[in-house]
């Protein structure tokens, strides 16, 4: 018996691995039925995997019994791997006992599809009134929608689930037709679509009746596969952009394709996934959500990919010197945020810290600004005065030089001489 | 000057209070358990009155918010010997300057007061993480820790919200004093040193039956998410850091 949930547990945790979203966050349950499990809104992550991802849910497949033969996906069709299938109860089991031993903040769900999507939604349904209604459990659950699942089914599992998401899968329709040609955008957008005319019906009706129930409170997110297919930074990103602001998506994950298999429309078995773009785009994803940035100004006709070498910001940064240099001492705090070597924390301090009077280098320095990058772009109490106007590739060399990147190492090539 | 404490909260507020009623100048802050008298310097202990702390303590919240009130505490916390000066430096100042004088960065105490909090703060979460409780035979659900800082208080709440169910016990080995969750509220235990040691490894005497399959089962998992290709350790080092590690079942090897 416990070898075989082994086995199952084994088989469907590996399937689900590449599913990057791990976010535990924005949970609105509280535990005031006395049961199992309260919501952090700020989520935990209660281990890392050794490849430095965060663990904070059981994420597993359901079955990945397939029906598709999607060329990116390990569960496809044509792959011949071992298949398992979780039952109803035994996903209860493991979530409730796992969440028990503090091993994890909440469930993640998914499946391939088995029959149809209808009886795969149901089933993934099950498994959450069990957990809600019958367990009490208040923990975090991320549900996948089924692409083509029915209207009713998807409405109702947004009263139980915390987050839905259902993955764009590549960045463009063209690459999906590609690999996947079963797939095409509208079957996700359709779905995320339903999600949130509903959020935006429930907020408006919880305006008039408190009693309103919960829905999806923790939003909606999508995924995308980056570097099996062509596309530019500026397409992924573009693309990243319109979904964010047409479906109100909380996140937007990409994640580096890992070649799983010997398909020649996809990069070769062995080859490094692309973990210094992926980190790229995430930069980039950032600067839209938190710094203020549009995406145009970042990715454009002009500059169609994003530097390898140096992050996006800085780039942005050395592209558009004329609003440089900034004085700490004075500059809109929007301004503040634009500048390399700052994020939002420091240029909080910074705003507050200055009405006490003005800010030298070293209460920057102790304040947690990047000096080294920053000073190239900016001036406070104390900045030496200094008589030659420096070029953006001049500022950008001085920059590599000081800077002990992780990634440097990968520029550098040795020679093999004998 | 030197005033002497001895290290409880209550004795930081009255060393606050003597200052202002005394007014000596320059003073440094030590714990007696540490002080080495000299032929230099004055000496003065400072006596324990929960009256003139609690003046203290009151007029702090008068000066700051809560969270400024909470980064006080856990700075507290934080047991270092060099905290104690920075708070008692800290509380001075806030008490001599008008309102909002917390929210500057550019004085020293500040941001030490604040980078210090920062610090338990990251603790107490990585408690609320790296807490893995074992299900005794008895029904209870058992957790050893030795945190750098002591973030037992502040991780009571989240474990009695999280876990209203179920009776679980938290033991902080390196001080001695643990917390018992009875379905009810949550009380202060001490145990015997031997009761002490059982908590320090996975013990098969105290387990229940079914121990053992969800250990394996969360090594399982552990080993099933991960990404060979993607194989990176000083991200998981940075993230786990190896001193937690004796205490993570996914860690541990059986």
């Amino acid at each position: 018996m416990s070898e075989r949930i082994r086995e199952k547990l084994n088989i469907l945790a590996d399937a689900a691995k590449y599913d990057v979203s791990c976010s535990s966050s924005g949970g609105t349950r509280k535990n005031d039925n006395k049961g199992l499990g309260d919501s952090h809104a700020s989520g935990i992550c209660h281990t890392y995997t050794e490849d430095g991802r965060c663990v904070s849910l059981l994420k597993i497949l359901l079955t990945n019994h397939c029906i598709f033969d999607c060329a990116f996906c390990v569960s496809r069709k044509s792959n011949d791997i071992e298949r398992a299938a979780f039952t109803v109860e035994e996903v209860v089991s493991l979530t409730i006992n796992f969440y028990r031993r503090n091993f994890i903040e909440g469930l993640f769900l998914s499946s391939g599809i088995f029959k149809n999507a209808d009886f795969t939604m149901e089933r993934l349904l099950r498994v959450v009134k069990k957990l809600r209604l019958e367990e009490r459990f208040n923990g975090y659950i991320h549900l996948k929608t089924i692409p083509g699942a029915s209207e009713e089914l998807i409405r109702e599992a947004g009263l139980y689930a915390d987050r839905m998401s259902i993955n764009l899968e590549m960045p463009t329709e063209s690459g999906l037709k590609l690999l996947a040609p079963e797939k095409n955008h509208e079957e996700v957008k359709k779905p995320l679509a339903v999600v949130q005319r509903q959020l935006i019906q429930l907020k408006d009706e919880k305006k008039l009746f408190k009693s309103t129930p919960t829905f999806v409170p923790a939003g909606q997110s999508t995924q995308m596969v980056i570097g099996a297919t062509p596309e530019t930074d500026k397409d992924i990103m573009h693309t990243a952009a319109a979904f964010y602001k047409d479906f109100s998506l909380k996140r937007v994950y990409y994640s580096g394709y890992i070649p799983i298999s010997n398909d020649n429309r996809l990069p070769v078995l062995g080859s490094q996934p692309p973990l210094i773009r992926e980190n790229r785009l995430y930069q980039t994803d950032w600067l839209m959500r938190f710094y203020g940035f549009h995406v145009n100004e970042l990715l454009n006709e002009a500059n169609p990919h994003l530097d390898i070498d140096i992050d996006p910001k800085l780039s942005w940064a050395l592209r558009n010197l004329q609003y440089f240099p900034v004085d700490i001492n004075v500059a809109a705090y929007k301004m503040i945020l634009r500048i390399p070597g700052i994020g939002v924390s420091s240029a909080k301090k910074i705003v507050q810290a200055r009405k006490f009077g003005k800010l030298r280098i070293d209460q920057l320095k102790k304040i947690g600004v990047a000096y080294n990058r920053a000073k190239h772009f900016i001036t406070c109490a104390d900045t030496p005065y200094q008589l030659k106007d420096y070029q953006g590739t001049q500022i950008k060399t001085f920059i590599l030089a000081e800077s002990q990147s992780k990634y440097l190492k990968h520029d550098v090539q040795q020679l093999i001489l004998f | 000057m030197i005033y002497l404490i001895d290290g409880s909260l209550e004795g930081l507020l009255c060393a606050v209070y003597e200052w202002f009623e005394r007014k000596p100048g320059k003073v440094l802050l030590k714990l007696e358990h540490y002080h080495q008298p000299d032929a230099f310097s004055k000496v003065f202990a400072v006596h324990n009155d929960s009256k003139k702390a609690d003046r203290v303590w009151k007029g702090l919240q008068k000066k700051l918010d809560k969270a400024w009130m909470r980064r006080f505490y856990c700075t507290f916390l934080a047991e270092l010997p060099e905290a104690y000066g920075y708070l008692f430096e800290f509380a001075c100042y806030i008490f001599s300057s008008g309102p909002g004088a917390e929210g500057n960065y550019g004085n020293a105490y500040v941001l030490h007061v604040a980078q210090t909090a920062k610090k338990v703060e990251r603790e107490k979460h990585r408690m609320e993480a790296f807490i893995r409780f074992q299900h005794a035979a008895d029904g209870i659900f058992y957790c050893g820790i030795d945190p750098d800082f002591n973030v037992l208080p502040l991780i009571m709440s989240h474990f009695k919200h999280r876990y209203a169910d179920q009776q679980w016990v938290i033991y902080d080995l390196k001080r001695h004093y643990g917390l018992f969750y009875n379905l009810e509220r949550v009380e202060e235990i001490y145990l015997e040193p031997e009761a002490e040691r059982r908590l320090q490894k996975p013990c098969t005497e105290i387990q229940a039956e079914k121990e053992p399959l969800y250990a394996v089962l969360w090594k399982d998992y552990f080993k099933s998410t991960n990404i060979t290709a993607r194989k990176n350790t000083k991200l998981h080092v940075q993230h786990v850091p190896k001193r937690y590690w004796k205490y993570l079942t996914e860690k541990i090897s059986i």
